[in-house]
């Protein structure tokens, strides 16, 4: 089999086909000999981001590290649709405990591996954002502060999907929810001080923390294959769409992420030890407007008396990432 | 080897001799001497091939040690009251998983109001959460239930809780036998786990179970609790063979085989009794007792066959259940279902409350002589409780109950009549 030399032909994206690059530059997911941690037979909703997500992410963490990986699960989507009794769809060793106690669970895996004499086996611990932000927060911390030897990916969809769609310290401003109806005079969920966590993450300085979405694979794989080039505490935070929660077509979950990337809504980048090393940039910037419009969860904003108000306040929430992680820089060649 | 040492660190010793692996640290009085030994012993490099961390939780110490145990390893952590609540999640997880985690509850009451001093509340409040619990009378028997307790939670892979008494046993100075590295060796095999997290093996461990399957698992934990009442008979018999001493087991009597009345307890305050007994024992009356080292799994037919020749039962406990009375006392009627003999409840030392040899002879007396109320609260002082009643009838806003009571008394002192 013979293989072109990259031509960078395509306008307009930062992007280049697979098949145009040589083996090695080529995704894990496009190997034939990917782990498939996630087998088929999974009960996810079609078009569901976080099984996309964990796919991708464990696959690239079973590759970096030989297959020499131990999986922690938080209470969730991903716990419940992959261990429907009495099956399982992981094909590496894993582990659900609790809803609030993956990183901790992860930690104590890591000791074990550590006073066994098997440092070579590594430990992910993985969740959604109510399992990483709210409940989870507290042992997440504690993980990072004693930068134990643990990856932990957060699978970001914006709400506690698994229960029904309600709000987390994840929702986005003016987002529905079960929890945060769209009725009122200020429907949706209120506009509170956030609660970013790959910036917290980065306050602890642990030496790695990643953001990505499932809309760029490569950048996701390089990421967490990045992640496992340290010891100690890392975090990645993908964002991963979901149509159910978010009132999107199942097929459109590809676009939508890529959309919160090129408004500015979902900042991607890499920092390590606490400074920010890297930024995916954004070739040319999309009013919020694009990634709001396709997802009924904003539909409140729009209609025949558009809430200007509510997406101006939104559109500056994603020109501050924007500067803030300078997201609009042109990419070194 | 003989030594003069605080019960805390007797148990840290022994704990040490078991060689774990993993060993969770966050602080609650009264256990925090135990977990401080450890991290010296870790440290200091006397405690090798062991990684202590120090946690930001009790919730986290029981979830590092559910991954620790998962991961191959032998766990250990301690905890009481507040810090046992606060992980109580991750505590039916450990058993509901069937990880083999010994855990040291240094008893300790349970706030409102917040009391750090001794009674049973704590780890009786878990008694269905399927840890198998052992309650040590003394320092010695604390510092042999840990190694026997590494056995037998091993064996079965289901978690154990050693319960000591907090201050009256973690804090007091006591003659002990230490055992040598040898003996515990010879006595306590290394962990081999019946599950592990291995990429050589990979399995998926604690995967969603409905309905279908649920009643099977949650009967084979108690299958597996029902065969740790003929194993712990066992493993204090292999003990003093290797130790040679008497320490475990399901229960105890003292004075029993004539006894007309009978007394039901756990923990330090056998001793109490026990004396109490031996004057009572000196006067001529017959009176016993029954100790329970095994609250969980609960010795039915050996608790039935110490008390169903006693013409009275006297069941005396450091905890209430608020609304019914006892919790002891409820399977200790258990067992002596069909049989018709006085039952009497006496909650006592709550938070603390020194339980004296003065009050137990009364009590006892009241007891024989059939005038006990089926429910007392030892030493309750009737004064204080009537004027916060007669308080609370008058007042709508009678104020903080805890803080109107100390006002009536006058001072905080510990009341020891």
């Amino acid at each position: 089999m013979t293989f072109q030399p990259i031509k960078f032909y395509q306008t307009g994206t930062f992007t280049v086909g697979n098949r145009l690059l040589t083996p090695e530059q080529r995704s894990v997911q496009s190997h034939l000999d990917r782990s498939n941690a996630i087998n088929s037979g999974h009960r996810a909703c079609q078009g569901c981001g976080e099984a996309l997500g964990a796919r991708y992410a464990i696959d690239a963490a079973m590759e970096a590290t030989n297959s020499q990986l131990i999986a922690v699960n938080a209470t969730g989507c991903l716990e419940v649709f992959t261990t429907p009794y009495p099956e399982t769809s992981w094909q590496l060793p894993w582990m659900h405990s609790l809803f609030g106690n993956a990183a901790a669970v992860a930690t104590g895996v890591a000791a074990a591996m550590k006073v066994k004499g098997r440092s070579e086996v590594r430990v992910v611990a993985q969740g959604g954002d109510g399992g990483t932000t709210d409940i989870g927060f507290g042992c997440l911390s504690g993980m990072f502060e004693r930068n134990d030897d643990v990856l932990y990916i957060c699978y970001d969809n914006e709400a506690y999907m698994n229960t029904g769609v309600q709000r987390s310290s994840a929702t986005p401003p003016a987002a529905r929810t079960a929890t945060t109806m769209s009725v009122g005079p200020e429907p949706g969920n209120v506009f509170g001080q956030g609660k970013f966590l790959p910036a917290i993450a980065m306050a602890h300085e642990i030496p790695y923390v990643a953001t990505a979405t499932v809309a760029d694979l490569r950048d996701l794989e390089a990421k967490v294959k990045r992640a496992m080039e340290f010891r100690g505490a890392r975090y990645i935070h993908i964002l991963v769409p979901c149509p159910l929660g978010w009132g999107t077509a199942s097929h459109d979950s590809i676009r939508i992420a890529r959309l919160a990337h090129e408004t500015g809504v979902f900042p991607v980048f890499e920092a390590e030890y606490g400074v920010q090393v890297s930024a995916l940039p954004i070739r040319k910037q999309l009013p919020v407007e694009e990634y709001l419009k396709p997802q009924k969860r904003f539909a409140h904003l729009f209609g025949a008396k558009p809430k200007v108000e509510v997406i101006a306040r939104l559109q500056a929430r994603a020109d501050r990432n924007i500067s803030r992680y300078g997201l609009l820089q042109k990419e070194v060649a | 080897m003989l030594k003069q040492t605080e019960g805390s660190r007797a148990v840290a010793e022994a704990i040490a001799l078991c060689r774990p692996e993993v060993i969770c640290a966050y602080p609650i009085s009264p256990q925090t001497h135990i977990v401080e030994a450890l991290g010296e012993s870790v440290k200091s490099g006397q405690l090798e091939n062991c990684e202590f961390i120090n946690v930001e939780s009790e919730f986290a110490a029981m979830s590092v040690a559910i991954g620790a145990s998962a991961g191959g390893a032998r766990a250990y952590t301690a905890t009481a009251s507040q810090g046992l609540l606060f992980m109580v999640e991750a505590v039916y997880n450990a058993s509901g998983l069937g990880l083999p985690i010994v855990m040291t509850v240094a008893n300790r009451a349970i706030g409102a109001p917040i009391n750090i001093w001794n009674d049973h509340s704590d780890s009786l409040s878990q008694r269905d959460s399927g840890w198998m619990q052992l309650f040590a009378e003394t320092n010695q028997e604390a510092l042999d239930l840990h190694i026997q307790a590494f056995k037998l939670a091993e064996e079965l892979s289901l978690p154990v809780m050693v319960c000591m008494d907090g201050f009256i046993l973690t804090h007091a100075y006591e003659r002990v036998d230490m055992p040598t590295q040898q003996q515990v060796d010879a006595y306590l095999p290394p962990y081999e786990p019946r599950q592990v997290l291995d990429p050589r093996e990979p399995v998926s461990i604690g995967a969603m179970v409905g309905p279908e399957a649920f009643m099977e698992v949650r009967y084979l934990a108690h299958a597996k609790q029902m065969q740790a009442l003929e194993r712990i008979p066992q493993l204090a018999a292999e003990f003093k063979q290797i130790f040679g001493r008497d320490t475990g087991g399901l229960t105890h009597t003292y004075c029993a085989e004539d006894a007309e009345t009978m007394v039901v307890a756990m923990g330090s305050v056998l001793g109490t009794i026990k004396d109490t007994v031996d004057e009572m024992r000196a006067d001529g009356h017959k009176i016993g007792v029954l100790g329970i080292t095994s609250y969980r799994p609960f010795p039915l037919a050996q608790v039935r066959a110490a008390l169903q020749n006693a013409k009275r039962v006297v069941v005396l406990e450091k905890s209430l259940a608020v609304g019914i009375g006892g919790i002891l006392s409820t399977d200790v009627r258990m067992a002596l279902s069909g049989i018709q003999l006085h039952g009497y409840t006496v909650v006592a030392g709550l938070g603390g409350r020194a339980i004296t040899r003065k009050s137990l002879h009364k009590l006892f007396r009241e007891a024989e002589q059939e005038t006990l109320q089926p429910l007392t609260f030892l030493d309750l002082d009737w004064n204080v409780v009537n004027k916060q009643l007669e308080r609370e009838r008058s007042v709508r806003r009678s104020g903080p109950a805890a803080e109107s009571i100390l006002r009536d008394i006058g001072t905080v002192a510990s009341k020891i009549a």
